[in-house]
C-alpha cells in the first residue's frame, strides 16, 4: 500500500482523480457496447468455470461410484470404443475448424468465415448423429444400473452442451450473412461460440478419458 | 485532463424504464434499484421463513406433537431452512447489498451485466412462490434443506421435484450474481483505484463470489440427478438400486459447507464497513483482512465432510477434515482480532448500526467456537444432529449474519432513502431482538448435548422448560419485527432528512447524494484511495509502514 494520506475526521478527503502519470484515458481502451464497459468474454469465461464445475460433479461421483459401488452381476462395463473414438476425432477436428473460422473472420474474409463455421456445425452435429447410433446401439438402459444411469447422465450432459453449441454456431453464421454485423475487430457473437465450442470440446475430452478409457 | 468516466447513455432506449415507485417493480437495470429489490424481496421471505419458525416453536412449546402434524411438521421446517438460506439470506447479503454498494466502491456507474443483474433477481420471486405454493397444492419437500437420499426419495415426490426446481432457479441467480459481482470487481474498477484500496466488502463479495462460482453448480448437477432418481427411478443415490447416498452428502456438502461462507463473508465485509465509520478509526490490519478472506475461501472449499462424520467416513477422512476445519478458525480468528482493534481506543457511537454489529462479534465468537468443537470428530458424533448442532448454526447465521444484515440496514438506510431510521426505536429493536435470540437459541445447546435430536415434531418431556424458554424468546425475536418494519415505514417518509454523508464516512457511496442519481455521480466518480482514513491526523502515521503497537500507543 502506499503511503498514507493526510485526512481529518471530520472531512472527507477522497479526492476526485489525479491524472494517470503517463496522461492517457484508460477507459477509452475498454471496448464498450452501448456505452457500457463490455466485459461480456470475461463473463462468459467466468461461466464456464462454473459449469466446468458441473461437469467436474459429476466427473466426481462417476469415479467415487466406479470405486465404492461393486458393479451388479452381468452389467455391460466394456463400451465398443470404435465410434466414441471416431466422435473424438470430429469434435477436436471442430475445434480447429472453429478456429480457422475466427482466424478468417479476423481476416476480414467473411465468406470463408461463414463456410468454415458451416463446417464445425456439421462436424458438431455428426458428433451428435454419431452419438444417437451409438446409445440405439448400446445393450444397456437409463435405469439398468448405477453404471448405465451414469453413462446416459454424463454423455447426455455433454450432448446437451454441444447441442446448444451446434445451435449457437448456426446462429452466428446466420448473423454473418448480415454485412457488418461481425467485423475484424469486432465479433463477440463469433468469439463466445468459439471459447464455449473450445470448452465443450476440451470436456468431451475428459469424459471419453473417464468414460471409455478408464 | 480528466480522466473521470464520462457519464454514459442509459444502455436502455428512454422511456421503457418507469420512474418512481414503479420501477421497484419493473426489469430495472439500475443496480441501485435492483439491490432494493433483492432487500425488500428477501425481507419479504424473512417474514415467510419467520412464520415458519414460529410454527416450529409453537409445536415445541409441548412434548407431543399437537399443533400440527408430524408431516406438516417437516414440511414446515423444510421450508424454513430453504426459506431462510436461500430466499433471505443470501439474497440479501449478497444481492442486495453487494448489487448496491459493489459499483459504488469500485466507482463505476452499474455492475458490469445490468441486464445479468436484473435477470438474477428476477428468478428469484418465480422460485419463492413456487416453493411456498408446494406447501399448498402438492405439500412441501419433508426432507429438510439439505434433501438427504433416500429420505428424499421416499417422501413424497411432488414437493421434492417443487423443491428442486425452485433451488435450482436460485442457484442459477447466485451463479449469475457472483459472475456479475467478480467481473464488476475486477474489471470495473475507476482507472487509478488499485485492488488493495478497495473497501473490504469489495474483497468479501469477490471472495463470496469465487464460492458461488465454484460451488453452486455441483449442487445444480447434484440436484438433477436427485430429480432422476425420483422422477425417472435412476439408481444415482438410492442404495436398493445399487446407488450411493455418501456421494449425494458429498456432493451436497461440496457446495452447502461453501454456503455457509457466501452466507458470512458479506457479513464479515459489512462489518468491516460499518465499525470503521461509527468507531471514527482506521480498519485495522487491512492486508491481513483481505489475505484472511482469501483464506477462508480456499479453506472453505476442503472442509465439506465434517457434515458427514456419522456416515461412514473412514478415519483418515476424518482426520483431514477435522484439521483442515480447525485451520479455518486462524483466519477467522485475525479478522476479529481486527475488528476488535479497530474498536480499541476509537471513539464509539453506541447507535443501531453499531450495536448490531458488536453483537455479531459476540455472537459469531460463540457460534464459531461451537462450530471448532463440532469439527472434533468424538464430540461430533456425540452431538450429531441434535438441537445443540441447532443452536451452533443460528448462532452463526442469525446472530451473525442477520445482526449484520440490520446492522447495515441502520446504516445505509440514510443513503438509500435520503433519511435517517429512528434511533431510539432502532435500539429497541436491538435490545428485544438480542434478547431473544440469545433466549430462543442459547438454552438449545443445553438440549443438544442432552440429547435432543432436532427436526422431530415430538420430545421427551424432560427437555419441556428448555423447550419453553427457547419458545419464549422466539416469541420475542417475532416481536423485534414490529419497531424496526415501524421504523422503516414511518422513517421512510417521515424520517429527518439525512444530507448526503450524515455518518461523515469516506466510503464513496457517501460522496454522492442521498438517494444517489442514476449512473452514481452526478459528475466524475471519485477515487477513494483510503476508505479508512479516519481519525488520523495529517501527516502523523505512515499506515502502509505502521505497526499495531504504533497505532495504539498513538493515542487514537
Amino acid at each position: 500500500m502506499t503511503a498514507f494520506s493526510p485526512s481529518s475526521d471530520q472531512s472527507p478527503s477522497n479526492t476526485l482523480a489525479p491524472p494517470l502519470p503517463d496522461g492517457s484515458a484508460p477507459l477509452a481502451q475498454v471496448a464498450t457496447e452501448n456505452g457500457h464497459p463490455d466485459h461480456r468474454m470475461f463473463g462468459l469465461a467466468t461461466f464456464l468455470v462454473a459449469d466446468g464445475m458441473t461437469f467436474a460433479g459429476f466427473f466426481a461421483a462417476y469415479l467415487t461410484f466406479r470405486a465404492v459401488n461393486p458393479l451388479p452381476a452381468g452389467a455391460v462395463y466394456e463400451l465398443e470404443l470404435i465410434l466414441p473414438t471416431i466422435n473424438t476425432v470430429l469434435l477436436v477436428l471442430s475445434s480447429f475448424t472453429f478456429h480457422r473460422a475466427a482466424k478468417e473472420l479476423r481476416h476480414d474474409q467473411l465468406g470463408a468465415c461463414r463456410l468454415w463455421l458451416l463446417i464445425t456445425a456439421g462436424l458438431g452435429l455428426a458428433f451428435l448423429g454419431g452419438q444417437m447410433v451409438e446409445y440405439f446401439s448400446l445393450p444397456f438402459g437409463l435405469t439398468d444400473n448405477l453404471y448405465a444411469s451414469t453413462f446416459y447422465a454424463l454423455t447426455g450432459f455433454h450432448g446437451l452442451h454441444v447441442s446448444l453449441g451446434a445451435l449457437m454456431i448456426l446462429i452466428v453464421w446466420w448473423q454473418a450473412r448480415t454485412p457488418g454485423r461481425f467485423t475484424a475487430d469486432h465479433h463477440f457473437g463469433v468469439e463466445a461460440a468459439e471459447l464455449y465450442w473450445h470448452f465443450v470440446d476440451g470436456i468431451w475430452l475428459v469424459l471419453y478419458g473417464i468414460l471409455y478409457l478408464l | 485532463m480528466t480522466i473521470a468516466l464520462p457519464p454514459q447513455t442509459s444502455s436502455s432506449p428512454p422511456g421503457l424504464q418507469p420512474e418512481g415507485w414503479l420501477r421497484y417493480l419493473s426489469f430495472s437495470l439500475d443496480h441501485k434499484v435492483i439491490g432494493l429489490q433483492y432487500m425488500v424481496a428477501g425481507f419479504f421471505f424473512y417474514l415467510v421463513g419467520g412464520a415458519l419458525a414460529g410454527m416450529i416453536r409453537v409445536e415445541l412449546v409441548s412434548p407431543i406433537s399437537d399443533f400440527i402434524s408430524r408431516e406438516t411438521y417437516n414440511e414446515v421446517l423444510t421450508l424454513h431452512g430453504t426459506v431462510m438460506i436461500f430466499l433471505w439470506i443470501v439474497p440479501v447479503v449478497n444481492g442486495a447489498f453487494g448489487n448496491y454498494l459493489i459499483p459504488f466502491y469500485v466507482g463505476a456507474r452499474d455492475m458490469a451485466f445490468p441486464r445479468l443483474n436484473a435477470v438474477a433477481f428476477w428468478l428469484i420471486p418465480p422460485a419463492g412462490f413456487l416453493l411456498i405454493a408446494s406447501y399448498f397444492i402438492a405439500g412441501a419437500a419433508q426432507s429438510g434443506w439439505t434433501a438427504y437420499p433416500p429420505l428424499s426419495l421416499t417422501t413424497p415426490a411432488a414437493g421434492q421435484v417443487v423443491w428442486i426446481l425452485s433451488v435450482l432457479l436460485l442457484g442459477g441467480s447466485s451463479i449469475f450474481g457472483g459472475i456479475n459481482f467478480i467481473a464488476t470487481v475486477l474489471k470495473m474498477r475507476r482507472p487509478g483505484l488499485k485492488m488493495m484500496q478497495l473497501p473490504m466488502y469489495c474483497w468479501a463479495m469477490l471472495g463470496t463470489s469465487i464460492l458461488v462460482v465454484l460451488s453452486t453448480p455441483v449442487l445444480a448437477g447434484t440436484l438433477v440427478l436427485l430429480s432422476f432418481d425420483i422422477i425417472a427411478h435412476t439408481g444415482f443415490f438410492n442404495p436398493a438400486l445399487g446407488g450411493n447416498a455418501v456421494v449425494y452428502q458429498h456432493l451436497f456438502w461440496f457446495y452447502s459447507h461453501p454456503a455457509v461462507y457466501i452466507m458470512v463473508l458479506p457479513a464479515f465485509g459489512l462489518v468491516s464497513e460499518i465499525l470503521p465509520v461509527h468507531a471514527r478509526k482506521p480498519l485495522f490490519g487491512y492486508t491481513t483482512m483481505v489475505y484472511s478472506i482469501l483464506g477462508i475461501v480456499f479453506l472453505g472449499l476442503i472442509v465439506w465432510a465434517h457434515h458427514m462424520f456419522t456416515s461412514a467416513t473412514p478415519p483418515w477422512m476424518r482426520l483431514f477434515f477435522t484439521i483442515a476445519t480447525a485451520f479455518i478458525a486462524v483466519p477467522t480468528g485475525i479478522k476479529f482480532f481486527n475488528w476488535l482493534a479497530t474498536l480499541w481506543g476509537g471513539k464509539i457511537a453506541l447507535n443501531s448500526a453499531m450495536l448490531f454489529s458488536c453483537a455479531f462479534i459476540v455472537h459469531f465468537v460463540f457460534g464459531g467456537i461451537t462450530g471448532v468443537a463440532l469439527a472434533q470428530v468424538p464430540f461430533d458424533i456425540h452431538v450429531h444432529d441434535t438441537y445443540f448442532v441447532v443452536g451452533h448454526f443460528h448462532y452463526v447465521v442469525y446472530g451473525g449474519t442477520v445482526f449484520v444484515i440490520f446492522g447495515s440496514i441502520y446504516h445505509w438506510f440514510p443513503k438509500f432513502t435520503g433519511r435517517m431510521l429512528n434511533e431510539d426505536l432502532g435500539r429497541f429493536h436491538f435490545l428485544i431482538t438480542f434478547i431473544g435470540f440469545n433466549l430462543c437459541f442459547a438454552p438449545q445447546h443445553w438440549l443438544g448435548l442432552n440429547g435432543m435430536p432436532r427436526r422431530v415434531a415430538e420430545y421427551d418431556p424432560q427437555f419441556t422448560l428448555m423447550n419453553q424458554i427457547s419458545s419464549v424468546g422466539a416469541l420475542l425475536m417475532a416481536v423485534s419485527t414490529l419497531p424496526f418494519l415501524i421504523n422503516v415505514f414511518w422513517s421512510a417518509f417521515s424520517g429527518r432528512v439525512a444530507g448526503d454523508n450524515p455518518w461523515n464516512a469516506l466510503t464513496p457511496e457517501w460522496l454522492t447524494s442521498s438517494p444517489p442519481p442514476v449512473e452514481n455521480w452526478k459528475g466524475e466518480a471519485p477515487l477513494v484511495q483510503h476508505p479508512y482514513g479516519y481519525g488520523v491526523q495529517p501527516g502523523q502515521i505512515d499506515l502502509g509502514a505502521a505497526t499495531g503497537r504504533e497505532i495504539w500507543s498513538s493515542g487514537q
